[in-house]
């Protein structure tokens, strides 16, 4: 009988992690960020079926990226809590911190007790009565779970797109402004993205009950196609 | 609670109800040994109608819940928005009537967005049957609860609905359908006014024309309160959706009725 290599605790975390990121990398990047009536999610996404960006709640959003199968797992386990959460207490006490959170042990749980990690990163974002009650969470691949203020970038060529947003956003963008920069800042400055290939929604504060709203193909093309 | 995952074996898929009864919170768990018929008063939702028009469907109930021969509630709406493009109308016990019209609203809700797509109206309807079937054992104890489903089909379009019986028999109508305990009544006022080529219009009017006279013959049945400002509620479901149609509209039509009642 072989005796198994001994493999140091900080090695098998650090390849798990490794592996996961690598996963991630290779898919395309995603933004949210706030504006001045709610959140915008805007993903590069090829595919007009198999959504990155969904709805949770009347003011919470989903979204992901790496491997879809994994992601929507989570997406529609985020829906069945908030849905049971809703049902059980009131449609207010449902709220993207517990989803975050809830999200974040099971991230964690798989990352260090499964085979294979989670190849994914995904955002909960609920828009508030007013902005200040805005909240975006990015939950890692490992169950980190952090807080992001303004905007937040998910998916491959994380800097570089990171970069981009610090010195394009501002406080108070209209949407169509959100939209562009959130499409300027995906697509670099030697490259551009064709409308069909952009999948954008809004949590809208001012859309009723239910905030989120996917923008149609004409409304992106139109916003994609607007000088800057 | 935790976040609840299941092995794709296992899954509930796109249902509510059956994602509930997983994670034991069955909403329809047997109310024990209530008995309804015999001593207990509980509160009873009356009369509700649904026609169908040029352009979709007209729904209307009054407001009145009865527990026994005392008004339990003015304000009760049995009339409401199921989702976008349908409403739901019910009679019969008030409690479990109305946790009915959550679960089911919820469910409409929870599969739109598990799928990422609606139900079809038929699946909307075929859901509901479902719901009401589920509650036979508390309708076998006299809590017995009488939906009306109407709405707007957009694969058709055409405003289409059904009537439901105890056992969740689902019977579509073609022209209007009415129930709960002032039915015989506003079903009549219908029947004899009723045509195939109906307007928004004349479909609003004749829905409260047939509250009208049920409320006047049916104890049970509650006319338009023009003293707190109560008028029941009608709401017009088209290509458009789900409009509610405001208390003053209403309120004009029901002074013409009573203009016309008492010459």
């Amino acid at each position: 009988m072989t005796t198994p290599f001994y493999v140091p605790p900080e090695q098998m975390m650090k390849d798990r992690a490794d592996f996961a990121r690598k996963g991630i990398a290779r898919g395309r990047a995603l933004v949210a960020l706030v504006y001045d009536d709610g959140i915008a999610l805007v993903a590069e996404n090829p595919s007009n079926n198999l959504r990155k960006v969904s709805e949770i709640y009347d003011r919470i959003a989903f979204a992901g990226v790496g491997r879809f199968n994994e992601f929507d797992t989570l997406r529609v386990a985020g829906v069945r809590a908030a849905d049971v959460k809703g049902y059980q207490y009131s449609r207010d006490d449902v709220d993207a911190r517990g989803l975050a959170n809830q999200y974040g042990q099971i991230l964690g749980q798989i990352f260090t007790h499964e085979m294979k990690p989670m190849e994914v990163e995904i955002l909960v974002a609920e828009v508030g009565t007013d902005p200040s009650g805005n909240r975006i969470f990015h939950i890692l691949y490992d169950g980190t779970v952090i807080d992001e203020p303004g905007f937040c970038v998910l998916g491959g060529d994380i800097e570089r797109i990171n970069a981009a947003m610090s010195t394009a956003f501002t406080d108070g963008l209209t949407l169509a402004d959100a939209i562009g920069v959130a499409i300027t800042a995906l697509a670099g400055p030697d490259r551009q993205i064709p409308a069909t290939e952009v999948e954008a929604a809004v949590l809208s504060r001012s859309n009723g009950r239910r905030c989120f709203r996917r923008l149609g193909d004409d409304e992106v093309a139109a916003l994609v196609a607007r000088p800057v | 609670m935790a976040m609840p995952i299941f092995s794709p074996g296992n899954d509930p898929g796109s249902s509510l109800p059956e994602l509930l009864r997983r994670i034991g919170m069955d909403p329809f768990a047997s109310p024990g040994t209530l008995d309804a018929d015999h001593g207990l008063d509980i509160p009873h939702a009356t009369t509700c109608v649904a026609i169908k028009y040029s352009d979709g469907v007209v729904m209307g109930g009054d407001r009145r819940a009865t527990s026994g021969n005392l008004i339990a509630h003015r304000f009760m709406e049995k009339v409401v928005e199921a989702d976008r493009y349908s409403g739901v109308a019910i009679a019969g016990a008030a409690g479990p009537a109305m946790e009915m019209i959550k679960l089911f609203q919820l469910q409409l809700e929870h599969y739109e967005k598990v799928e990422g797509q609606c139900l079809s109206l038929e699946g909307k309807a075929n859901q509901l049957s479902g719901m009401v079937r589920s509650n036979l054992p508390a309708a076998m104890q006299g809590m017995v609860v009488v939906p009306i489903f109407a709405g707007y089909d957009q694969l058709r379009r055409t405003g289409r609905l059904w009537t439901f019986d105890v056992t969740g028999g689902r019977y579509e109508e073609r022209e209007y359908v009415a129930t709960g305990s002032g039915s015989l009544h506003a079903g009549t006022v219908i029947k004899v006014q009723f045509s195939t080529d109906l307007g928004r219009d004349d479909a609003i009017n004749l829905v409260c024309r047939s509250l009208w006279e049920a409320a006047d013959a049916d104890s049970a049945t509650g006319g338009p309160d023009t003293l707190r400002a109560i008028y029941p509620v009608v709401a017009v479901i088209d290509s458009l959706g789900y409009q509610r149609v405001d208390d003053l509209d209403l309120k004009a039509r029901y002074e013409t009725i009573a203009a016309q009642s008492n010459r």
